[in-house]
């Protein structure tokens, strides 16, 4: 399958891990990984502020990138940007689009997939040949859990993982407090979020808390650094793409 | 002429919905109606949900009513009842307490001074453990069977339905009614139930079984 | 008759000033405060938490919540389609009944209403049943200014009342307050109550029956809200815990309703899908202990003189919105309160209106607008939330709220002028939709890594991101982009390496055989 890999600007710039082994285990499972590269940013940051007419371009160039036939499914390793093209766009382009940009963000919008509904409800497969001797507690991302709809895709790859020690997280479902421009206009707010978030995770004494967004990782890891936790933050697809010729190197958490 | 405040309010919502026109909607109605379950599951649904709000249910048989409703009442120190002017009255010939057969011009301090109460009931809600008054006869002015403390209520295992769609149907909308689920309660403090602020604080469900 | 003497106009909001649909101060400012209050977050977190589980209990028992809950909101949405006929055949129905019905263009002239009513029966005292509507126009403080006093009926309306503070929840007022603060409340307000009176909810709960009582069978008016109205009968209803509202309802001489135009039903037979939506919902029950419906006046039972007020308020307002509109659907249950990690951190009090947590968020910028002053509280409201979405999970009727809240969130943006926002969004979009220009800044942001302190990471950010890096680290930009890897050597060594490594895919039924 030829496979349209969007980085997300967040992941390109800020985390390119998560976007390598997302690439490495598309080509692993012997797919073609596209990486159109005029592609940016979704826009979904500008969305969920309250701009609607500056992501304009965004979302254009997103369909423009991604709209070519010739690219089977898209997959990005974010449930929010996943989710801001599957239901953001279109409201952009009813709004202050043409019918031309409404036409194309239909058709990238049918074939969009978040890591986890990708391999599993596209390709098929759980086990992923992935290989993870470490305690991991799995965070269901907001815009995973309840926009995309992900249910337990995520935990089942997880599952699958040869040596992978699993541990529930409770009140998994919270959302941690991120929420974008949320946490720096509702700090306060967003950072009593997390603090239970953190509690929570810290009941697991997991070594890893993993989840389909960078963006929440960055959130969490951000807070679990400022307390010295010992358990630090790593994406879904980096957990899925470690095997026991190429392991990933569990760095120690910041103490 | 300045416009009234009706025309002025119905000619907002005309200028809105055409402002903001909106397709005509069907309502999809693939929720469970017309349920039914044998007399036997009703009853022990009812009496289930009944149990979990608190309420104490007696089981009889018709001609077991008046002896029921007596112990009842006794087991409640119950010695001046009310009662609806229509009840029927074969069923206190085994209470030696007063009775007093209420009517409209007894003010409502008059009932606060009553032991308790018997009525009967217009319909049932198993599912829910719900008790439906409806003002006919039997059953009374709304005030009575709310200001004394003790409520007995007979219910007749035929008037009970599964549902809360079944017994809506059952009911005549004109009515004066009310639903009863357990004696009063409130959970205003810290979300915790308590049961019996204002309204009667036990509710006595009598089920006849074979009526 | 549907004709036009001209062009729609946009309907009013409730008039500026006015009732309790907006506070003092933005919510961040308003949250900060009450975050920092222990006793607040362990109440709320207790309580919420509580309800949380018994609402999935209830309503996981029911094979067909969704499609009651799918019922619900088509019939709603049917209802506000079909408004004007609707009220005219409620009015027509009540007024066959004995009932008289009079119609409020906003909260002032519903309150002035409802005092005249008052002063018509010669009473200085009125009881009052729990009711959103009043509370948002502010009927208590109006009745107050003229010398009538309203006894406030419902347990948690009479802590809050007795207490001289403000609702922090839809359903229960005094969420916020817990059995000790309670407790401190009646021996300070409730006129000879037992000295020894402890904080055993119960006994509390008895302490409001013995005070309460006399009022109810003294005071001849009365005044409630109403969960529902159905057009096609006439009837009213109210549904409750405790029998304040069947006591108010019942027992005097005179019972005066204030209904919002929204909460009109077609049918009678739709009260088979809200009285099951509704309580599951509000308290996790499966059914309230009481619930009343009256249809004008019944000689012999109840009160025999019956008004309905039909209260606007910036209702059609919002019904004119497309999308905002759904707000009115609202059943008033409480669910997304509860579930809401906002609400259940910083409480009601910091939405600063009648209506809190994720549907207030909505609402109240609906009801009362959101830019009617200078920096106006409202505008801070679509902000309160993540989008974390548990709300729309919760809502009965399925109320889409967090679309709304970015749709609002773009109705301010559009409404205010240029802001410093306004222009960093436009500068990140201008350079994001250049992919040429995009690269360069993202080499720029990795040259930012010398701002790194410990392990390459930031502990400090400048203002608007100090709220962020006061309890957040954030990892200094890599040195590598993953286009630049990519399009590095190692990139394509190292794909060409995965693609000939390949794995020996596990099916699900692989994995489970294993």
């Amino acid at each position: 399958m030829r496979i349209g890999l969007f980085a997300t600007c967040l992941g390109d710039t800020l985390f390119p891990e998560a976007v390598k082994s997302t690439a490495v285990l598309l080509a692993r499972l012997g797919h073609d990984v596209v990486f159109p590269p005029g592609q940016t940013c979704c826009g979904q940051m500008h969305v969920n502020t309250g701009y609607q007419r500056e992501p304009v371009p965004l979302v254009r160039n997103f369909a423009e990138q991604f709209g070519d036939s010739s690219i089977d499914a898209v997959v990005m390793p974010s449930g929010s940007c996943a989710g801001s093209v599957r239901h953001q766009h279109e409201i952009v382009a009813e709004r202050y689009g043409d019918a031309s940009l409404r036409a194309g963000v239909a058709t990238v919008k049918a074939k969009t997939y978040e890591l986890s509904e990708l391999l599993v409800d596209v390709l098929g497969v759980t086990g992923v040949g992935a290989y993870f001797p470490h305690r991991v507690t799995y965070h269901p991302t907001c815009h995973s859990l309840r926009m995309l709809r992900v249910g337990d895709k995520p935990l089942r790859l997880l599952r699958a993982v040869e040596a992978i020690d699993l541990v529930e997280l409770p009140q998994a479902d919270a959302c941690c407090g991120f929420g974008g421009t949320f946490a720096v206009k509702n700090a306060g707010t967003s950072t009593a979020m997390l603090q239970d978030k953190m509690r929570n995770i810290g009941t697991t004494r997991a070594a890893v808390c993993t989840a389909g967004d960078s963006s929440c990782l960055m959130h969490i890891g951000g807070g679990l650094s400022r307390i010295r936790s010992g358990t630090r933050t790593l994406h879904l697809a980096q957990i899925l793409g470690s095997t026991r010729t190429t392991p990933h190197a569990l760095t120690e958490a910041v103490r | 002429m300045t416009p009234t405040a009706r025309d002025t309010v119905l000619g907002r919502i005309r200028d809105a919905l055409a402002l903001a026109p909106a397709p005509a909607t069907t309502v999809p109605r693939d929720y469970r109606t017309g349920r039914t379950l044998p007399d036997g599951e009703r009853l022990a649904l009812l009496t289930d949900r009944l149990v979990d709000y608190k309420a104490r249910v007696h089981p009889c048989t018709a001609d077991d009513t008046a002896r029921v409703i007596a112990e009842v009442l006794a087991a409640h120190g119950a010695r001046r009842i009310g009662v609806p002017a229509g009840l029927d009255e074969g069923w206190l010939t085994a209470y030696d307490g007063e009775v007093q057969r209420d009517s409209a011009d007894i003010p409502a301090p008059g009932l606060d001074a009553l032991d308790g109460v018997v009525t009967a009931s217009a319909v049932s809600c198993a599912e829910t453990g719900t008790i439906f008054l409806d003002g006919s006869p039997d059953q009374g002015r709304r005030a009575l069977s709310l200001v004394p403390d003790l409520h007995v209520c007979v219910v007749s295992l035929s008037s009970v339905v599964v549902g809360v769609p079944e017994a809506v149907a059952r009911l005549v909308p004109e009515r004066p009614t009310t639903l009863i689920s357990g004696p009063s309660a409130t959970s205003d403090i810290e979300l915790e139930r308590v049961e019996g602020v204002h309204g009667p604080r036990t509710l006595a469900v009598v089920i006849r079984t074979d009526a | 008759m549907n004709t036009f003497l001209g062009m729609p106009a946009t309907p009013p909001r409730s008039p500026y000033g006015t009732g309790n649909l907006r506070g003092d101060r933005k919510f961040p400012k308003a949250a900060h405060d009450e975050l920092a209050n222990g006793q607040l977050r362990r109440n709320l977190g207790r309580a919420t938490s509580t309800i949380r589980t018994k609402r999935l209990v209830v309503t996981g028992e029911l094979p067909d919540w969704e499609q009651l809950r799918d019922a619900g909101s088509a019939v709603k949405t049917d209802t506000m389609n079909r408004l004007p006929e609707l009220l005219e055949q409620l009015e027509q129905k009540v007024t066959e009944r004995g009932g008289t019905v009079h119609w409020a263009r906003d909260g002032v002239e519903a309150n002035e209403i409802v005092a005249r009513l008052i002063r018509a029966t010669g009473s200085s005292d009125v009881i009052k049943v729990k009711s959103m509507a009043t509370q948002e126009i502010g009927l208590n403080e109006h009745l107050e200014s003229l010398g009538i006093t309203p006894y406030e009926t419902d347990l948690a309306e009479l802590i809050v009342q007795l207490a001289d503070d403000k609702p922090s929840h839809i359903l229960v007022p005094a969420i916020h307050r817990n059995r000790d603060e309670i407790r401190q409340i009646f021996l300070d307000e409730i006129p000879g109550v037992d000295p020894d009176l402890d904080n055993v909810p119960a006994h509390l709960a008895a302490a409001a029956r013995a005070y309460l009582r006399e009022k109810f069978m003294t005071t001849r008016v009365a005044v409630s809200g109403a969960n529902f109205g159905i057009a096609e009968t006439g009837t009213l209803s109210v549904v409750e815990s405790e029998g304040n509202g069947r006591m108010c309802l019942t027992l005097p001489d005179t019972l005066i309703t204030v209904m919002g135009i929204e909460k009109v039903l077609p049918r009678y037979q739709d009260l088979e899908v809200f009285l099951q939506l509704l309580p599951r919902s509000s308290t996790g029950e499966r059914m309230n202990p009481y619930t009343s419906l009256w249809t004008g006046v019944t000689p012999g039972d109840g009160p025999q003189d019956f008004h309905l007020v039909l209260l606007d308020n910036g209702r059609t307002a919002a019904l004119a919105d497309p999308i905002g509109r759904e707000a009115l659907n609202c059943i008033r249950c409480s669910a997304c309160l509860n579930v809401c990690p906002v609400y259940e951190r910083t409480g009601g009090h910091a939405y600063g209106s009648t209506y809190p947590g994720p549907i207030g968020a909505v609402l109240t910028p609906q009801l009362a607008g959101m830019d009617a002053a200078k920096d106006d509280p409202n505008s801070s409201l679509p902000y309160a939330s993540s989008l974390c979405g548990a709300c729309f999970d919760a809502c009965p009727v399925k109320i889409d709220i967090p679309s709304m809240l970015v749709e609002l969130r773009h109705q301010h943006t559009e409404q205010s002028g240029a802001s410093a926002e306004k222009l960093a969004m436009k500068a990140a979009a201008a350079v994001m939709k250049r992919p040429k220009l995009y690269t360069a800044a993202q080499k720029a942001a990795a040259l930012g890594r010398v701002v790194g302190g410990r392990d390459g990471t930031i502990t400090h950010l400048p203002a608007p991101f100090d709220g962020w890096s006061d309890s957040r680290d954030t990892a200094a930009p890599p040195k590598q982009s993953f286009r630049s890897w990519l399009a590095s050597a190692e990139g394509a060594a190292t794909l060409r390496a995965a693609a000939e490594e390949g794995v020996l895919p596990a099916t699900d039924a692989h994995t489970e055989d294993q």
